[in-house]
């Protein structure tokens, strides 16, 4: 194990958690995040302070750090006051704690002495050999130890995305996605004033960290470029990066006395950062989820060219647009892949890339198709459009006044079923092919309050379901530009 | 503080850099300049030079396409008269005429965060308005001078264009990797604007420069 995999292990595999400032109220931040850490069955031990020793939640509390037996807890939870924060961390060296998560806030966002106090504070978990995240954060979640140490709610379910964000809120909707789409997470923390760990810390954390498939960051400021540069392009060899940035329209072009310097805005400079470290740039909070979502869940396409296929023929050409902007190639359909579909359909279907097969459709057919066209060696990609919409037909005769008569049963089941066999078709052929299939539906919406299966089947593949052709189209094209990143620099060409 | 080299110093320090600049001549007197242009072939531009000079095309100190010895005799010495009174030590820079009508504009610039980034733009007249402009951080490594050309918006100008070849990308690469390495091996160069960057018959040439130093107080 590396020396920074075993420094960031009591963080985010602690054997027990000091919560500090528990009490009876339960809108204090110390309760809230002992209530977290209850609910969603934290593995560890739970020390919660209580400076009186009264109950909380119904369990006992400790009076003092020094209550604790030695070498239990690995990681406390600080949401006290600034100035009784060295010594709880002190008291909690002394126990075997090793990591601090400080939620605490009048810090460096607090003005002068703010800073002076987050400067000592830092002094001494170096001196006590403390990992220190924050101050001034929201918490932090570990999906392989259940923990939720966070002062707000979401928890997303296990999965291998790992997140790091500056805001605290930022982190909170990246999380939330994960709750919807219950695509999840490794690890979150949101990194308040990257006292002493930076961002960049973090990230060549989770470049080694085996449970981790993608990171996915938000960040407003970097501190030190070079090394948020260096860290960024060692991440990318290993695994996909996803960077979102705020505060961008903020030109740092103050003292630009030259043409070059004035074109030099905080944003293009970024802009060229993210090309030479091959970090995947989001545009807005969903995009950087659904980024890091389908990196998480779907294989790496081999290239550019990409197949449509579609049970809605506006969709089609909508998705198609979409393609040709964001630089996918939509290829032309191959012939025998077009004479293996002849045989599956009545004449009036596309015969081209979008596949549309125009309720020519059987049974079988769109497994078929899709099998077929995965399997074909010019197809690196697959968008498919419109599931869920035989589904929605099925939903409406199985709330309305007719059924279950007429023969409604019988094809409402018929129609939840399928929608269901598309879902699974689409991720066993991706499987077993090695290539993207991205199932798009605005049905996802639907899903909740109608119980569409056709979504809810992609849920149930572990992927999502994109609500439009164009977030697919999205998603797949950062998927294409990364592995054209990779392939460059691996094949040892100049 | 800053301080600026002259065109022909930055030019000189670009050229030791790998940029390929014209063949200039410094000279002092209109019968020098005279006897420079002969040597280099006319036409020629002829330009004021000198550490205070800047706005050249602002203040029409740069004559171009002079094609006869009596052009460049009148206008070198109407480009000594117009001087200004802390200009006295500028000179005239003949250049041979490098024509393309394409224009690149590359740079350097010290990011508080990044350090040294290298530019590459689209020039000309309308350099301003399309904004086409991309950087990268050096040092360079290998193929980012590349996709620092591939990522312009416009970058079919850099391709074959109107019956001129597509631009020697090698040469455009050694343009950037010879900026970037500037920034890295002299952090007292604040920032260098190269600008234009005449594509001629496919290869880029520096036509002007203007290198700013930061003055390190001794």
């Amino acid at each position: 194990m590396s020396d920074r995999v075993e420094r960031f292990r009591p963080l985010f595999y602690p054997r027990g958690v000091v919560v500090t400032g528990v009490s009876q109220h339960p809108g204090k931040f110390g309760t809230v995040t002992f209530h977290n850490l209850l609910r969603f069955g934290y593995e560890g031990e739970i020390f919660p302070i209580n400076r009186d020793g009264i109950e909380s939640l119904g369990h006992g509390t400790y009076r003092s750090v020094e209550e604790i037996p030695h070498g239990r807890a690995d990681l406390v939870f600080l949401c006290t006051p600034a100035k009784v924060n060295p010594d709880l961390l002190r008291a909690c060296a002394k126990i075997g704690v090793r990591a601090a998560f400080v939620a605490s806030a009048g810090y460096g966002e607090a003005g002068a002495e703010g800073a002076r106090l987050q400067n000592e504070l830092v002094a001494l978990a170096d001196e006590l050999g403390i990992v220190l995240a924050g101050p001034n954060g929201q918490g932090l979640i570990s999906t392989s130890v259940s923990m939720c140490a966070q002062i707000v709610a979401p928890y997303p379910p296990p999965g291998s995305i790992s997140m790091v964000s500056q805001s605290g809120n930022i982190g909170s909707s990246y999380m939330n996605y994960g709750v919807l789409t219950q695509v999840g997470y490794s690890k979150g923390i949101s990194c308040g004033n990257s006292a002493q760990l930076a961002i960049a810390d973090y990230l060549a954390y989770y470049a080694e960290d085996p449970d981790t498939a993608v990171s996915l960051a938000y960040l407003e400021g970097v501190e030190d470029g070079r090394g948020f540069l260096d860290v960024a392009r060692a991440h990318t060899r290993q695994k996909p990066l996803v960077v979102l940035r705020g505060g961008v329209t903020d030109s740092g072009k103050a003292a630009a006395s030259s043409h070059t310097g004035a074109m030099a805005s905080n944003d293009q400079i970024f802009r060229g950062v993210c090309r030479q470290a091959g970090i995947t740039r989001a545009e807005n909070v969903e995009d950087a989820y659904e980024a890091a979502a389908t990196f998480a869940t779907q294989p790496l396409p081999r290239g550019r060219r990409t197949l449509l296929f579609t049970v809605a023929g506006g969709w089609g050409v909508l998705t198609s647009d979409a393609c040709v902007s964001a630089g996918l190639e939509l290829i032309p359909l191959p012939d025998d892949l077009c004479k293996a579909i002849d045989k599956l359909v009545p004449a009036r279907w596309s015969r081209g890339n979008p596949i549309d097969l125009a309720g020519g459709e059987t049974r079988d057919t769109i497994p078929e198709v899709l099998e077929l066209a995965a399997a074909h060696p010019d197809v690196d990609s697959i968008i498919y459009l419109g599931i869920g919409i035989q589904a929605a037909q099925g939903q409406v005769f199985k709330s309305g006044g007719f059924y279950p008569e007429y023969g409604l049963d019988r094809i409402a089941d018929f129609h939840y079923r399928q929608d269901e066999r598309y879902a699974k078709a689409a991720a066993e052929v991706s499987q077993r092919h090695g290539k993207p299939v991205l199932v798009a539906s605005d049905l996802v919406y639907t899903d909740r309050q109608y119980g569409n299966p056709g979504p809810l089947a992609v849920r149930d593949t572990g992927r999502i379901c994109y609500p439009s052709g164009h977030r697919a189209v999205r998603a797949l094209s950062h998927l294409v530009r990364y592995a054209e990143y990779r392939d460059k620099r691996s094949s040892g060409a100049n | 503080m800053t301080t600026t080299l002259s065109e022909f110093e930055s030019k000189q320090l670009l050229r030791e850099a790998g940029v390929p600049v014209p063949d200039d001549r410094l000279v002092d007197t209109a019968d020098a300049a005279v006897k420079a242009a002969e040597a280099i072939g006319l036409p020629v531009a002829l330009k004021l030079c000198g550490r205070h000079i800047a706005h050249k095309t602002e203040r029409n100190l740069v004559r171009l396409g002079l094609a006869s010895a009596d052009r460049v005799r009148s206008q070198a010495e109407e480009l000594l008269a117009a001087r200004g009174p802390d200009e006295g030590d500028a000179r005239l820079l003949v250049s041979p005429m490098v024509s393309g009508r394409r224009e690149v504009i590359a740079g350097l610039v010290r990011d508080p965060q990044f350090g040294p980034c290298v530019m590459l733009g689209i020039g000309g007249i309308f350099a301003e308005a399309l904004a086409d402009v991309a950087f990268a951080v050096a040092p360079l490594e290998p193929h980012d001078a590349d996709e620092l050309m591939d990522s312009l918006q416009y970058r079919q100008l850099l391709g074959e264009f109107r019956g001129e070849p597509a631009v020697d990308r090698t040469a455009l690469r050694n343009v950037l990797e010879g900026l970037a390495k500037l920034g890295v091996e002299r952090p007292d160069i604040r920032s260098i604007d190269v600008n234009p960057l005449i594509i001629d018959r496919g290869r880029p040439v520096a036509v002007d420069a203007l290198v700013e130093l930061e003055e390190t107080s001794a």
